[in-house]
């Protein structure tokens, strides 16, 4: 009989080749032979192991250098291109001034590269020029920064302690001007607040225009009600709300009665359930002097 | 007797398993060698060619490997030394593996030891005149007396192989027939526990699920022999290494199976030492020279013996052919008169054909047939396995007869007792439904 415990070297040496596989070997085979594993060992590991190296090499500061250092050269290279090259920009509905201004703003040196163009901050820089009302920024390839400009259109002359500016039909400071007769086709308006009610003053003017050149300016009361302000003639207190109405009151009132013609200071249209005018001094005197007249023959 | 069958009915959920997955393995473990079939059952349609019939209907698996090695630690189809079985079933299983490059988990086992034992059953039960359910089916077959097979024998097979209804006898299926009495013959096979339970240890430790059993007498049977002998009557011989398996089947069905315990390994010893040469030598002249029929020319056909024992006039002799017979002869002589008696004891004779099929490793020693003639009778042919698509060349020999059948026997196993759920068995639905009236009264 077979001893059934050897020495493991007497044991090597002596066994003949044995084809049989030990059972790790079989397990192992037999592993391998499964389809999930398989799959694993062939496609995922490999992955795995390749993306691991890359992100360990890739990690290095070295490499990290190496690498935007390459990106920024080839960033470079396509961005000198003549295809990406602005070389002007072209204003357009913009007068010659709002156009320099325009161009100091953007302050762009060019040739310039397209991707170091962002027409979308330019525009939101424009913007805030108080002359321009909407731009439009855009690129052309190979061309052209176009910047399309719709200027405001002065509609009203605003004077206030600082100086005159001209304000736009919704109260917006278009520019600084430094007299009165440089826009003298433009209406006039002062107070404190008085750029906030543009639009309301704006509809007075129309109402006042049978007054023409009497018309002297608006005046903001309080930042709340305008008073309006007559050549050698009244001040006509509007009130707060509904002062077109009773503007249109005061001026078939002027129409029917020639009011504005007499001697009066003041017209107080603030209650408008009850206009009242205030006298100027001979006026005043000829009431009294009417007055005393007819208390006189009623005396008698 | 259901509480020996639970491995059994286990053995078959796994095999349902396989076959869902589609790959089998087949081991066939024999004295001198052990064969590894890997089976895969894609539903292949059947050939579409002309002369090729439904193949027995195997052409539904294809062997997508085999191998084959030499077997250790085995004696008499049993296993002898574990690590030696097992290292050969893994030697065997990954060579199959490796050619068909597919793992497998489940295996269908052959073994030819274990002195396997026939009983024939008989089981009745009163229809009262209604149809034949599967309920009832199954109720016959409980109802067979279990005959004393002895203390550490288990059950193999329990086939069912008749079923009579009333005096009609020879039913194959009697389901949905309307009778009295319902009368069922069964084959019962039984085998040493301790054998068994060592080849499902060697299965288990090789990390294979046992999906079947079979005696590989029976799966021989059903390879070697062709439909009309299985249904006419006939006994298959497996000439094996360590045992000699036999099987008589009758209509289709294994109705007796037996071992002799001698076989060819039985053979070369008696040449080894009547020449007085080595095993491995005597078994290369057996395979190269043997023969069983002396001819005169045989005196002049001189074998040229090897041995290592230094003694130059011992190592250098020659015998002549007939010496070799004459070493031979008498030990096939004394296997084939040890299965006469057994085929005797079976009653073979009461058979309507003595059909007689000689196979295995030990049918390819030239004059086998004329010699089993003499002594079994005259109707003896040599069988060789069935040809099943994708078989290696090299694996079409009788030698792999029993290899084959057991993968016939996996494509289309044999309906076997304990396929047959008895009613009590299942949950009872009776017992459910109150419990649902129940659940309904009380909520």
């Amino acid at each position: 009989m077979r001893t059934l415990i050897r020495s493991r070297r007497e044991d090597r040496a002596a066994a003949p080749h044995d084809p049989a596989p030990s059972r790790l070997q079989y397990r192992l085979n037999r592993m391998w032979l499964s389809p999930l594993v398989r799959a694993l060992v062939t496609r995922v590991l490999p992955v795995c192991l390749l993306l691991a190296a890359l992100g360990v090499w890739g990690s290095r500061p070295a490499q990290i250098a190496t690498m935007t250092g390459w990106v920024a050269e080839i960033r470079a290279s396509i961005e000198a291109r003549p295809e990406f090259q602005i070389r002007q920009m072209a204003v357009s509905g913009a007068s010659p001034v709002l156009a320099d201004a325009i161009r100091a703003r953007v302050g762009l040196d060019f040739p310039v590269s397209w991707f170091d163009l962002d027409p979308a901050a330019i525009r939101d820089d424009l913007v805030r020029l108080d002359a321009i009302a909407r731009v439009e920024v855009t690129v052309e390839l190979g061309g052209a920064l176009r910047v399309a400009v719709t200027e405001r259109e002065p509609a009203i002359v605003w004077r206030r302690d600082s100086g005159l500016e001209l304000l736009d039909a919704s109260g917006h400071r278009v520019a600084f001007i430094d007299r009165r007769d440089g826009r003298a086709d433009l209406p006039l308006i002062t107070g404190r607040g008085g750029d906030a009610a543009v639009p309301e003053a704006l509809r007075l003017f129309e109402a006042a225009a049978p007054l023409g050149a009497r018309l002297v300016a608006l005046k903001r009361q309080g930042e709340r009600r305008w008073d309006m302000v007559l050549l050698d003639g009244p001040v006509i207190q509007l009130p707060e709300t509904n002062a077109r109405a009773a503007l249109d009151r005061m001026m078939a009132m002027e129409t029917a009665m020639d009011l504005l013609a007499r001697d009066i200071t003041t017209v107080d249209l603030r209650n408008p359930d009850r206009p009242s005018v205030r006298l100027g001094p001979e006026a005043m005197e000829y009431l009294q002097m009417t007055r005393d007249f007819t208390q006189g023959l009623a005396t008698r | 007797m259901i509480g020996l069958f639970e491995t059994q009915r286990a053995m078959r959920q796994m095999r349902k398993a396989a076959m869902q997955r589609g790959v089998v393995g087949i081991v066939d473990l024999g004295t001198s060698k052990v064969t590894c079939l890997i089976l895969r059952f894609d539903g292949a349609p059947a050939m579409e060619a002309d002369g090729v019939g439904a193949m027995a209907g195997q052409a539904q698996f294809r062997v997508i490997g085999a191998a084959t090695t030499r077997a250790r630690g085995m004696r008499h189809g049993e296993i002898e030394v574990m690590q030696e079985a097992e290292r050969a079933v893994r030697t065997v299983v990954q060579t199959a593996q490796k050619m068909a490059q597919v793992r497998i988990d489940h295996a269908i086992v052959s073994f030819s030891g274990a002195s396997p034992r026939s009983y024939g059953l008989t089981g009745e039960i009163d229809l009262g005149g209604r149809e034949v359910s599967e309920g009832d089916v199954a109720a016959v077959l409980a109802a067979c007396d279990t005959p004393d097979i002895g203390h550490g024998r288990t059950v193999l097979h329990a086939q069912p192989v008749n079923f009579a209804l009333d005096y009609r006898s020879g039913l194959s299926d009697p389901r949905g027939q309307v009778g009295n009495a319902l009368t069922t013959d069964m084959h019962l096979v039984s085998v040493d526990q301790a054998v068994v339970q060592n080849i499902m240890h060697c299965m288990r430790r090789s990390d294979l699920e046992l999906a079947g059993l079979a005696s590989s007498a029976y799966a021989a049977g059903v390879s070697a022999m062709v439909e009309d002998e299985q249904k006419i009557g006939a006994a298959c011989i497996d000439l094996g290494a360590g045992t000699t398996g036999l099987s008589i089947f009758l209509r289709g069905h294994m109705i007796y199976a037996d071992t002799v315990r001698i076989g060819g390994v039985h053979v070369t010893q008696d040449i080894s030492k009547g020449l007085g040469i080595p095993v491995a030598v005597a078994e290369r002249i057996k395979t190269l020279h043997g023969g069983l029929m002396a001819t005169g020319r045989d005196d002049r056909d001189m074998i040229q013996l090897t041995a290592e024992t230094g003694d130059w006039e011992h190592d250098r002799r020659e015998i002549s052919r007939s010496e070799l017979i004459g070493i031979m002869r008498p030990r096939v002589e004394e296997i084939l008169e040890a299965v006469r008696d057994r085929l005797d004891a079976a009653g073979f004779d009461d058979l309507p054909s003595q059909k007689i099929v000689l196979t295995g490793g030990g049918s390819q020693v030239p004059g086998l047939a004329s010699l089993a003639a003499r002594i079994l009778g005259q109707q003896v042919r040599l069988g060789r396995p069935l040809r099943v698509q994708g078989l290696p060349q090299a694996a079409t020999g009788p030698a792999f007869s029993s290899a084959v059948g057991l993968a016939l026997f996996a494509a289309h196993p044999q309906d076997e007792c304990w396929d047959f759920d008895l009613a009590e068995h299942g949950y009872p639905a009776r017992s459910l439904r109150r419990a649902v009236k129940w659940f309904r009264e009380n909520w």
